[in-house]
């Protein structure tokens, strides 16, 4: 008799524990209500912080809101720019000096909801970014490729046109690590 | 022209400089210890990614990647941080606001995810879940050999664990360009990330979740408790 009725004593104690313990704290999520306050780090587009900000200004940069970030970076984007390339005028997606630096000086992804993304792929232009997109050469072709991205072959490309290992078509599509 | 190109170049070479000094041993790529706040960090994010699911149209897939530049030996003990938050930020009306929030939180060997919602508060100032989670998944280990996934019956997915880094540049040479010891990149370069791996959130996510709109603008934060 005393056999049975100890385990189920216990059982007892533990559910009761249980309960208890759920009321106390929040009942479904151990979050809620907790605040994260001091602004970390902040990206959209890649390499826009460390190619056109000063480095003395990258982490004002990161606590800047995007809608913020024109009026207070866009000249130094556009005099980087044209420091990079003096000889701009305008791009392969046609933007002139003030144009792509204004773009650019809003620094949020753009992404399609209703076709391809690309960051850019010839035809459609920054609706997103794939794991695959070579960033840097678009980056580097739209800075210093000219008019028709052939100017300064040199610098368009960086041939390295792939990552180390390849993407899977299922989530969540990373490759395992090294 | 010459002497105002070279005296720009050399205003570049400083600055990049600078950047390598502040960032101690680690050096930058995309946004790899991109701000001496940062670097190092918990909160360095090294790249944002939001893409079509390849597996369904319908779909849209967010990444978010911090904590770069690991070897295989130092991801065996990297680990996401309870105190940063992973914040990928939506804006549905184009005036580069944020109107929707994932938020990102790790806790107890779990990744607890929220929304997309309307975030409690806006800007750089706070972030407050404010929500119960739309998805939890357990932290895939290092040594897993198939990455844990989990998914939610809104439709959400997501993952979280060390993955290979999906980004790729010379970056040697670029520096070497940049400072006017080469004028041009070699070919083939030689990507400076080969063999490095990041700590990475993945989220899929309907679309219908995502606004009215045809298209959204999106950035990543990370925060952390003070």
């Amino acid at each position: 008799m005393k056999k049975i009725f100890y385990p189920s004593l216990l059982i007892m104690a533990v559910s009761v524990t249980a309960c208890h313990k759920d009321n106390n704290s929040t009942p479904t999520d151990p979050n809620t209500g907790v605040t994260f306050a001091v602004q970390g780090d902040q990206v959209a587009r890649p390499g826009l912080n460390i190619v056109f900000i000063s480095s003395a200004e990258h982490d004002k940069f990161n606590q800047t809101e995007p809608s913020q970030m024109a009026s207070i970076f866009g000249t130094e984007i556009k005099n980087k720019l044209l420091a990079l390339n003096p000889n701009y005028t305008t791009n392969k997606i046609g933007l002139t000096a003030d144009q792509f630096a204004g773009a650019l000086s809003t620094d949020v992804l753009n992404v399609s909801l209703t076709g391809p993304t690309t960051f850019y792929d010839g035809t459609h232009v920054l609706t997103g970014r794939n794991l695959a997109d070579d960033v840097i050469d678009d980056n580097f072709t739209l800075i210093f490729g000219g008019i028709d991205g052939t100017s300064n072959p040199g610098l368009t490309s960086d041939h390295v046109d792939k990552n180390d290992k390849d993407f899977s078509n299922s989530f969540p599509y990373e490759a395992s690590p090294w | 022209m010459q002497l105002n190109k070279k005296k720009r170049k050399s205003i570049i070479v400083a600055s990049i400089l600078t950047a390598m000094l502040g960032g101690g041993a680690i050096v930058w790529a995309s946004d790899h210890g991109d701000a001496p706040a940062v670097s190092g960090k918990t909160t360095d994010i090294t790249d944002l990614y939001v893409f079509q699911s390849p597996e369904n149209n319908s779909n849209l897939v967010f990444v978010g990647n911090v904590q770069g530049l690991l070897s295989p030996e130092a991801t065996k003990t990297a680990a996401f941080d309870e105190k940063t938050l992973l914040e990928f930020k939506i804006d549905t009306d184009n005036d580069n606001k944020e109107d929707l929030v994932i938020q990102c939180v790790p806790k107890n060997g779990k990744m607890y995810i929220y929304g997309p919602i309307k975030p409690a508060t806006v800007g750089t100032t706070s972030s407050t879940i404010n929500s119960d989670a739309t998805a939890v998944v357990d932290i895939t280990p290092y040594t897993a050999t198939t990455p844990t996934v989990a998914k939610s019956s809104k439709g959400i997915k997501a993952f979280a664990g060390p993955r290979d880094d999906p980004f790729f540049f010379d970056l040697p040479q670029y520096l070497k360009i940049i400072s006017g010891q080469a004028t041009s990149y070699n070919n083939p370069g030689t990507d400076a990330l080969a063999g490095t791996n990041v700590l990475s959130v993945v989220v899929e996510v309907p679309k219908t979740m995502l606004g009215p709109g045809s298209t959204i603008n999106v950035w990543l934060e990370t925060k952390q408790k003070s």
